[in-house]
């Protein structure tokens, strides 16, 4: 088997399942108990924290765990929006290619009388500075960009954005699920407020994540019942997933020079195979990118059936179709970078990973051009372009 | 549990009849780019019996296995029979779809009825339009 969706999930790291191990069967208090076992679980949890704000240059009591990427996102935006309503502030700046997790966040907070402003980004999937300077106004409270897309992997110019808001005093928050553990991060000198993680994004267990939040902005909880995470998340920590999260992104920040370089060398040689298709395109920017996304647009088939014959062939991957994500809407990241909804359904992402070879690559060099072949022949989008009744989209 | 049914997976993976007939007697192509499925049915008639059929699809799976359970049910089959063909029938021959994918197999049913009614048109074959009306019960279908 061929995992190359690793923007939709990592294998578990020996280094981090092996502390998570230690954790579970020596560090089971609770932390929030007086007596010896539960302050070793405390322990446990400070030291996490202290770790993972040493990734990102944060102080450890700027880190607050949650649940995954979701829920800080949402508790980031829902707090700063809180703030700013306070100060008679309702103006939200962010785009039309963030996760679901903050645009469903900003959907409901136009509902209850917000003003959401979506920027829409340049055909290469980036928002500029100049952009996001253009847009602020008197009553901004928040700009939220992601860090880098999930989709189609563009690195987003986030120190110029935080060097634009810091000058506004907006707060800028940002979704560095796809990021953290890839990029170097320092929230102090890009200007970060707030910042999304997920563990599972970087080798990390499921189901915990994190958020950043500078000491100047104050966090809303979301979640009632107990003082836990500085009174910000109630319930009883996951102090083995906090400890896994914090010994992945860790490892993935030590690893990240060598292994940047090494993804950079299958990643290109991946583009440049599958620029060879006729009538494909490369989604996103050639340089500013996640080094292991690759992201290609197929004329004339559709995404899903692409899948499932690749995964016959041995190959995970994922695609922006409207039928792999269970709506009628192809993704709204690729529309928003202007392809027309029939090329869009025609998308193939592969995400490389630490354990993606140049053998691999090579071997999804050869099927995916078969399957793409095979699927055009079927396809009477295909034969109508073919015999000059459409036109080709995509040279 | 898989999203597809042994039998989808089956007929996406070996479909049948897929091709294109030249000098058909009846061509049928519904669906569009912009919603991800297009079907094109090609029927060869002799004696009101669908002597022959094939398709071509763009679409997902679910689409390419309907298309491909809809041919042979309908191949051999006298037209009379071949109007009586329910995307119901087509998913049940497919041991079933999942919610979402349901307008796949309404799509291959409206692709044989107006192959059919191609026929009839190019043949100057009286019908009746509401027997070969597109199906208006499909909420799954974007515009």
């Amino acid at each position: 088997m061929i995992y190359v969706d690793n923007a939709a999930t990592t294998k578990m790291s020996q280094a981090a399942l092996a502390e998570m191990q230690t954790c579970f069967e020596d560090v089971w208090g609770n932390p929030s108990s007086l007596y010896a076992v539960g302050q070793k679980a405390a322990e446990a949890l400070w030291l996490a924290r202290e770790r993972i704000a040493a990734c990102i240059g944060a102080s450890p009591k700027e880190i607050y765990f949650t649940s995954g990427g979701s829920e800080s996102d949402n508790q980031a935006i829902i707090s700063a929006a809180t703030n700013g309503e306070r100060k008679g502030k309702k103006h939200i700046i962010s785009t039309m290619i963030e996760h679901h997790a903050v645009l469903h966040t900003l959907r409901k907070l136009a509902k209850q009388g917000f003003e959401v402003e979506l920027l829409q980004p340049l055909s290469n999937g980036l928002i500029t500075a100049e952009q996001v300077a253009a847009a602020i106004r008197e009553d901004t409270c928040l700009v939220s960009i992601m860090y880098a897309n999930n989709e189609i992997g563009t690195i987003m110019p986030i120190a110029e954005i935080g060097a634009v808001c810091r000058a506004h005093k907006v707060p800028l928050h940002t979704d560095a699920v796809q990021a953290a553990g890839h990029l170097p991060i320092d929230v102090k000198t890009q200007n970060i407020d707030l910042l999304a993680l997920s563990a599972h994004k970087f080798n990390g267990p499921k189901g915990i994540g994190a958020l950043y939040a500078a000491k100047s902005q104050p966090l809303v909880s979301l979640i009632e019942g107990g003082a836990q995470e500085r009174s910000k998340r109630a319930g009883t920590e996951n102090v083995a997933a906090a400890v896994g999260m914090a010994a992945a992104l860790e490892e993935a920040c030590q690893n990240m020079p060598a292994e940047t370089d090494r993804l950079r060398k299958l990643q290109k040689r991946l583009i440049e195979g599958l620029a060879q298709i006729p009538h494909s395109a490369l989604n996103g920017d050639w340089q500013n990118r996640l080094p292991g996304n690759v992201n290609f647009c197929f004329e004339g088939i559709e995404g899903e059936s692409l899948l499932l014959l690749l995964d016959d062939k041995g190959i995970c991957a994922s695609s922006g179709s409207a039928c792999t994500s269970g709506s009628l809407e192809p993704s709204h990241v690729l529309l928003a970078i202007g392809r027309p909804h029939e090329v869009a359904h025609g998308s193939l992402r592969l995400s490389l990973g630490r354990d993606n070879t140049e053998k691999e690559v090579d071997y999804i060099l050869q099927a995916v051009p078969e399957v793409v072949a095979y699927l055009r022949k079927m396809s009477p989008l295909w034969q109508d372009k073919l015999n000059g009744k459409k036109g080709f989209i995509l040279n | 549990m898989a999203l597809y049914s042994e039998k989808v997976m089956e007929h996406f993976r070996h479909p049948r009849n897929v091709g294109c007939i030249e000098n058909a007697d009846g061509v049928g192509e519904v669906g569009n780019g912009k919603c991800g499925d297009i079907m094109k049915i090609y029927l060869k008639i002799d004696n009101d019996v669908v002597s022959d059929v094939k398709f071509e699809t763009f679409g997902c799976g679910s689409a390419i296995a309907s298309s491909s359970m809809a041919t042979e049910l309908i191949k051999g089959k006298p037209l009379a029979e071949v109007l009586q063909l329910t995307n119901k029938a087509v998913t049940e021959a497919l041991d079933g779809l999942p919610a979402y994918k349901l307008h796949c197999s309404v799509l291959a049913e409206e692709a044989i009825r107006a192959a059919v009614k191609d026929y009839y048109d190019k043949q100057g074959i009286a019908y009746d339009p509401a027997a070969l009306a597109k199906c208006s019960s499909c909420s799954a279908c974007c515009v």
